[in-house]
């Protein structure tokens, strides 16, 4: 069976912490065959968070782990948007039918 | 509201100034490029700061006004009274929106949106008989054709963008996607691809530094400096290539080149966001490697950003030179501006108002550590605090400096005012402004508008007569209206004069009597007749205009005045012209003041209205009135005034003051010498005391009451006047 693994991330995906983010993705791909992230409750996300995405998911390409992102805060959904880059990571989003324009 | 929208509405709100400005100004000089340019750049920077706000609704509407103003620049229409009007109304409405703003509203109210969007559609007749649009497929021959910025529309094509940041930018607190998301606000972005090739492999990739980099489709109108402009914050740090729309293949090539990406993958970048199709994008290639071979090398040696774009790009003939200076010229200009606003620092006004009232505290402190010194006796320590004294003096000055400012950005207001008026009604009224570099207390300035509208107003409404009246009178047709603001023995006097008809005495005696304000039959003075259009609800106009007549009478004006502790006047020759004086207190918050003593309380009278002291002789004890050098002088005894106890001392002193002209004397004590004071405030409660203007502290801790010269003169005149029996109702009681 898969080693499975799930990683919420609670505070703002931003250059505060991206120190602490950079080791606790990295951290959860370590011994995992899928990585599940779920970012709904992540409020921000700036271009250090953006790219410490990107990082984890060539990485899990390159060791052939799954990550997936099960959920979308709209801020994060927005900027991945906006960055054309909703293929790359390939999840699901899902739009709550108010927020559809 | 946070401290960005408050920013953008007090910057936004002096470029709404500056566009108003221009445009008046633009009427008068309708070939004046550098102020087409000015009014530009300030809707432009409106533009620009409402999308870093993200406040839609004004950067949509501003984007409309840019576009038309952008073709005004390019000489593709020219400024007619239409034109400017129009502008003028978008000002006003571009006013409206930021009150919207600032009421922190998310949206306009409907009457607002259906009136924006009657000035869009107005606009769009500026913009829709565009020359026609570049037509596209001709990219490659027509090279004069290439640079777009300002041309016909461009449906087709877009700016091509590519931009690699820097690793330090994250670490210089600057996030690459807030400039994209600004970079939206000037057009929009049809494309825009993620480059994340750059960031390293995990152990080595410091999360702080920055690896990413964009290319970018963008439809805008801007120009090409604009579009640098939004990158200006991290331009030392990052890889800006920005292509104008309709650039040649070999352009592309060019980037693909000089960019650190694999050429192959950069270029299947480019097929994606639709800058390149792939066979272009496969000749090109296939091209380079022939052609380019034994020169690549060099080419990657040399620094690609050693020359500057600009060059590189007049080079191949993308950009025609002169767009190029332009651009160059004014970045220079800009970063002029800057240096200029540089030497300008905002502070918040509390912080400002704070730093006054220490002042004050260290202007008490110091009368008090004065007063200790006199009594000790020790001659070293007197001259020490006398230096100090002085020094508080000074700073009390330079802080009292901070507040004043000019009154001209008041004055220029009414140009605006005066056109629109005019037009309105019909006369050709000029308007003259004399004295604009005279500064005053900041809260003065603001609470000064609109009494002055009023007057304004006024004079353009009743006063000027109609341009065939004016011939007939033998004057020129033109009226004119003037401001006038001058300093005058610590007050300021600001003037509104008009060359009008005049007050017509007859007319307002009549209404006088009408109303019941004067008695039938009572004899008054040319002075005192004109002086009855301060009474509440007093209207000559014969019929009601737009502009005035609203009920709202000179009588507000007088009290708005009256409550900066100002007072006006008005003088009038009939058929010549009338002049309303404004004379104001030139600080709220200090003044040099006069001590004098009855009883045990001591009073301050400023000291700018205090002429001489004299003593009060025994024999006119009864009256209250004496003979100064064969003037009456009459006066008022404070001790009876404020109906204090105890006994008059054998010896009283009169302080002679004069206010406006007018002479009177207080009836005191002792006197007690100068006195620097801070007026506080008295509390709302006692708003309705006449005859006292504020209150202070003493060094010795007690408290002095500031007396309101003017309100005891007045009130002594009034007394007088009932006494001989005219009729004055009860000012006290008009409610507007």
């Amino acid at each position: 069976m898969a080693t499975c693994k799930r990683l919420a991330i609670h505070e703002d995906l931003t250059i505060y912490h991206a120190m602490e983010h950079k080791q606790q993705l990295i951290g959860a791909l370590e011994g995992a065959e899928v990585l599940e992230l779920d970012l709904s409750q992540t409020a921000e996300i700036d271009t250090a968070g953006l790219q410490l995405l990107l990082l984890a998911k060539r990485e899990a390409a390159r060791r052939n782990i799954a990550l997936s992102i099960i959920a979308h805060s709209p801020a994060i959904r927005q900027t991945l948007d906006f960055c054309n880059l909703a293929a790359f990571f390939g999840d699901p989003v899902v739009i709550a039918a108010h927020e559809q324009v | 509201m946070d401290e960005l929208t408050s920013v953008f509405i007090q910057e936004g709100r002096e470029q709404l100034q500056t566009m108003e400005t221009g445009l008046l100004e633009l009427e008068q000089n309708p070939d004046d490029r550098d102020n087409i340019n000015g009014i530009f750049r300030a809707a432009h920077t409106i533009k620009g700061a409402s999308g870093v706000i993200e406040c839609g609704f004004i950067e949509s509407f501003m984007h409309k006004v840019e576009n038309v103003l952008d073709r005004l620049r390019n000489n593709e229409i020219s400024v007619s009274a239409d034109l400017t009007g129009l502008l003028l109304r978008c000002c006003d409405h571009l006013g409206l929106l930021m009150d919207v703003l600032e009421n922190g509203s998310k949206e306009p109210e409907d009457e607002a949106k259906t009136n924006g969007n009657a000035l869009q559609s107005e606009l769009a007749a500026y913009t829709s008989n565009a020359g026609s649009p570049t037509p596209p497929g001709q990219v490659i021959e027509a090279e004069s054709e290439v640079h777009a910025s300002g041309g016909g529309v461009v449906d087709t094509d877009s700016w091509h963008i590519s931009v690699r940041f820097g690793p330090d930018v994250l670490r210089g607190g600057m996030d690459p996607l807030s400039f994209l998301h600004f970079l939206a606000s000037l057009g929009e972005i049809v494309a825009l691809e993620t480059i994340p090739d750059a960031i390293p492999s995990a152990a080595e990739m410091d999360p702080e530094s920055c690896y990413l980099g964009f290319e970018i489709r963008l439809q805008t109108r801007s120009s090409k400096a604009d579009i640098e402009r939004v990158f200006d914050f991290c331009r030392d740090d990052c890889e800006l290539h920005i292509l104008p729309p309709n650039s040649k293949v070999s352009e592309y090539q060019k980037l693909i080149k000089e960019l650190p990406e694999d050429d192959m993958r950069l270029g299947e970048i480019l097929v994606r966001c639709g800058a390149l199709t792939q066979t272009e994008l496969e000749e090109g290639l296939l091209s380079q490697k022939q052609a380019d071979q034994p020169v690549s090398p060099q080419n990657q040696d040399a620094s690609p950003l050693q020359q500057p774009l600009g060059e590189i790009l007049v080079d191949h003939k993308v950009v025609r030179k002169e767009v190029v200076d332009a651009a160059v010229s004014k970045q220079t200009q800009i970063s002029e501006k800057k240096a200029v606003e540089a030497r300008l620092i905002r502070v918040q006004a509390d912080k400002l108002d704070q730093l006054i009232d220490l002042v004050g505290e260290l202007v008490i402190a110091g009368a008090s550590t004065n007063l200790l010194a006199t009594r000790s006796r020790q001659s070293d320590l007197i001259e020490s605090t006398s230096i100090l004294t002085r020094l508080v003096e000074n700073i009390r000055d330079s802080a009292l400096q901070l507040r004043m400012v000019q009154i001209g950005e008041t004055f220029n207001r009414f140009n605006r005012v005066v056109r629109d008026v005019s037009r309105e009604i019909g006369k050709e009224i000029d308007l003259v402004i004399t004295g604009a570099e005279t500064e005053l207390d900041k809260t003065v300035v603001e609470k000064i508008g609109d009494p002055l509208m009023h007057l304004v107003r006024n004079s353009m409404d009743h006063g000027i007569e109609a341009a065939d009246i004016r011939e007939e009178k033998g004057k020129p047709r033109r009226g004119r209206v003037e401001l006038k603001a001058y300093h005058d023995s610590g007050s300021i006097v600001i003037e509104v004069i008009d060359d009008g008809g005049g007050l017509p005495r007859n007319k307002i005696l009549a209404k006088a009597i009408d109303r019941g304000l004067v008695q039938p039959g009572q004899s008054l003075s040319d002075q005192e007749i004109i002086n009855l259009i301060w009474e509440p609800g007093f209207s000559t106009a014969e019929q009601v205009t737009n502009l005035s007549g609203r009920g709202v009478g000179m009588d507000v004006v007088r009290r708005n005045i009256q409550s900066l502790r100002g007072n006006c006047e008005v003088s009038s020759t009939e058929g010549e012209g009338t002049t309303f004086t404004i004379r104001l207190p030139l600080t709220l918050a200090i003044i040099d003041g006069f001590l004098v003593g009855v009883g045990k309380s001591a009073y301050v009278i400023p000291l700018d209205m205090v002429i001489e002291c004299i003593e009060l002789k025994e024999n006119t004890a009864d009256r209250d009135f004496l003979n100064l050098r064969g003037e009456v002088l009459p006066f008022v005894r404070l001790r009876e005034m404020f109906e204090m106890s105890g006994t008059r001392p054998p010896r009283e002193n009169i302080v002679v003051v004069q206010y406006a002209g007018q002479k009177a004397g207080i009836v005191v004590d002792h006197l007690m010498g100068e006195f620097q004071t801070v007026i506080k405030p008295l509390s709302s409660i006692f708003r309705h005391l006449r005859g006292i203007g504020g209150s202070t502290i003493l060094g010795s801790g007690e408290v002095a009451l500031i007396l309101d010269v003017h309100a005891l003169i007045q009130r002594n005149a009034d007394l007088g006047a009932r006494e001989h029996n005219f009729s004055r109702p009860d000012t006290t009681d008009f409610n507007a």
